[in-house]
């Protein structure tokens, strides 16, 4: 009997099929529940505004939307690369700029047009991210976090100073479209959500990709990514460009839904803080962790501005919120979940095992697929 | 003349700065924690002082014998309560804490004290020394005399203590140093309160050379990050010579040129220094291991 022991066989003995079905999890949901389960989620996502039409609801529904699509777009740098950004609103505050001056200066008749203007937001701000991300990426982990945060601090000093192009601490203003009633949120709401949807589709891809496996590698152990040939710099640039281009986007749609743009609100200290509390509660560098801290913590978020905004009682509520998830929940949902999942199925299995006679009495979990040969494996 | 008046200006501020760098630097030093809620720690430190002159009278000075006690021991508090629990991810976490933490006392002064800058007041705050056309302010000059004794106590307590030797033990190797018998989290929280309390001791003196209110925090924080990115992370001298080197060209680019480009300029040395030394000027090297 050759049977094979998942996790004692010497992975270089096997074929690549083989090896990779021995140390596939055997737990991890199908490929079709997961893409049911997506589809399901997006599906709500889309009859939501139609549901609670009201508009109060609805705009909460339009920020948390603007919240999805910069916290996937955060993970897709923060979360596979490792390296923790606390300044992406400098990329919030590009996309606002942006749009609203390139309204300003087009005269863009208000309407559909303008949130035709939206994607380059998002442009805009990929751009302002290659050298950016050149100065920045050259240094490491908390130096890093400092600088990102130093540079949010410089570009909010030049929007306040450079009042001639961006109306300095008065702001610049984007005249809403000219739609009424319940139906105004909508367009906002659907682009925001679509925008989602595509900021997903190319984490998704990152993350299956070889070059996301790259970036992983970068995460773990950076030195020893580069020694097995990975292109280091050019690998987190590409993901530091992506994660801008989709804040950029949130920041396009946040200056044509509020319709007034200032530099202590474009690039926000806080902003940071709030995206990189729902990634991790979400769980960091997962696919769904962002989905799931945006859609449950910005609504919260937005209900307390809206309650408390008038004084400054929701810093001090979120600020708390903020603290107790960071301290109970350190790992984040995601992954506390489906570790949880993987130890009750895994004890499940078990308990089977033992109410089934095996030859060979206490094994370890065998592999799902059968025995497989490990002699012959070398030779070929 | 202008820019001798800017290099007078800019050493005793610079003295300052270093003072609230120092607590952020030694904290970072022994626990690998950026304490981005030091520029909050100042402000409250400043209204703390703010409320006792106008509550009692006392000259502001004096209150700092309350103050930094009060604010050590909000810090050794924050790290049993706060810090010591994150168990992993400690740099990105407790950053995120901190930062929590800085908002809630933001919401809190914001209720206390409204949004209006307001400034501490003595009797000498408007006086100043003359020399010609130099001029130098009563109050900057106290401000650098007390950074300077404080800056005093912290090198004799880290070099001439035997806690100031468990702390550098820490600073270069915590399980070492927890190997050899050191109470790593009682030096990490004492560490922690010697850096919010030296925020108290800033406070009172930013307070008096500058008016403030909970906003300003931001723009302190800004700051104090940069200089203790130049001066190498955890290194107390080298964060005192940048303070003090930065300040001064921040004000001699302000006198002569203006004061909007003297803080854009803060920021560019930042930027021309990483783009040639990426561990700051005086930091020694970037760690291999991450």
């Amino acid at each position: 009997m050759t049977t094979l022991h998942a996790g004692t066989a010497p992975a270089e003995l096997l074929r690549p099929v083989e090896a990779e079905r021995a140390f596939r999890d055997p737990f991890e949901p199908s490929k079709r529940s997961r893409a049911t389960a997506w589809v399901a989620l997006f599906a709500l996502l889309a009859a939501f505004p139609i549901v609670f039409s009201n508009p109060a609801v609805t705009s909460i529904g339009v920020f948390t939307m603007m919240f999805l699509v910069a916290a996937i777009g955060w993970n897709i740098f923060s979360g596979y690369s490792g390296y923790v950004s606390i300044g992406h609103a400098v990329y919030y505050g590009f996309g606002q700029y942006a749009v609203a001056l390139l309204i300003e200066h087009w005269h863009v008749t208000p309407g559909a047009s303008e949130l035709a203007i939206i994607p380059l937001g998002g442009i805009v701000a990929a751009a302002v991210a290659v050298p950016v991300g050149l100065i920045l990426l050259r240094v490491r982990k908390h130096t890093f976090i400092v600088l990102t945060i130093a540079a949010m601090f410089i570009f909010q000093l030049l929007a306040f100073n450079f009042a001639g192009f961006t109306g300095g601490s008065a702001g610049t203003n984007v005249v809403s479209p000219p739609w009424t009633g319940t139906v105004f949120n909508l367009p906002f709401y659907y682009i925001g959500l679509g925008a989602a949807i595509l900021a997903l589709l190319v984490s998704w891809g990152i993350r299956r990709s070889k070059y996301g496996l790259g970036l992983l590698a970068i995460r773990d152990d950076e030195d020893r990514a580069k020694g097995l040939g990975i292109r280091v710099t050019r690998a987190k640039l590409i993901a530091y460009v992506a994660s801008a281009f989709f804040v950029g986007i949130a920041g396009g749609l946040y200056a044509t839904f509020v319709g007034a743009v200032y530099p202590q609100f474009a690039f926000d200290p806080t902003y940071d803080l709030a995206i990189a509390v729902m990634v991790f509660v979400g769980g960091l560098g997962t696919l769904p962790g962002p989905v799931l801290g945006a859609l449950v913590l910005a609504p919260i978020q937005q209900y307390f501005y809206i309650q408390f905004g008038a004084s400054t009682l929701y810093l001090i509520i979120y600020g708390i919120l903020f603290i107790v998830i960071l301290l109970t929940l350190p790992a984040g949902v995601v992954p506390s979940i489906s570790d949880r999942y993987r130890s009750w199925m895994a004890s499940r299995q078990r308990r089977r095992e033992e109410a089934t006679p095996t030859v060979g009495g206490a094994m370890p979990v065998t592999v799902p697929a059968g025995p497989v040969g490990i002699d012959d494996g070398g030779a070929r | 003349m202008l820019i001798l008046q800017g290099i007078i200006d800019g050493i005793l501020i610079g003295g300052l700065y270093a003072l609230m760098g120092a607590g952020l630097t030694l904290v970072f030093g022994v626990m690998e924690i950026i304490n981005f809620a030091q520029g909050i720690l100042v402000i409250l430190g400043a209204f703390l002082s703010y409320s006792l002159v106008r509550a009692t009278h006392i000259d502001p000075f004096v209150t700092i014998l309350i103050t930094i006690p009060a604010m050590f021991l909000l810090g050794y508090g924050v790290y049993y309560l706060l810090i010591a629990r994150l168990k992993r991810d400690r740099v990105i976490m407790s950053l995120l804490v901190m930062f929590a933490v800085a908002q809630v006392i933001e919401g809190v002064l914001d209720i206390a004290y409204g949004g209006t800058l307001v400034q501490i007041h003595a009797s000498y705050v408007d006086t100043s020394l003359r020399f010609g056309s130099i001029n130098i302010p009563l109050v900057y000059l106290y401000a650098f005399i007390l950074s300077a004794v404080l800056m005093g106590c912290i090198y004799v307590i880290l070099y001439k203590t035997k806690f100031g030797r468990a702390l550098r033990a820490t600073t270069q190797n915590p399980a070492a140093a927890q190997l050899v018998g050191i109470d790593v989290h009682r030096v990490s929280a004492a560490t922690l309160g010697i850096g919010v309390g030296l925020a108290a001791a800033g406070g009172m003196l930013y307070g008096m050379t500058a008016s403030f209110n909970p906003a300003s925090s931001y723009d302190l924080i800004s700051r104090l990050l940069v200089i203790v990115i130049l001066g190498g992370f955890g290194s107390v001298g080298g964060a005192m010579a940048a303070a003090i080197i930065m300040v001064v060209i921040e004000d001699v680019v302000a006198v002569t040129w203006s004061p909007v480009w003297g803080q854009t300029m803060f920021y560019l040395v930042l930027v021309a220094v990483l783009l040639f030394r990426q561990q700051g000027i005086f930091g020694k090297q970037i760690a291999r291991a991450q």
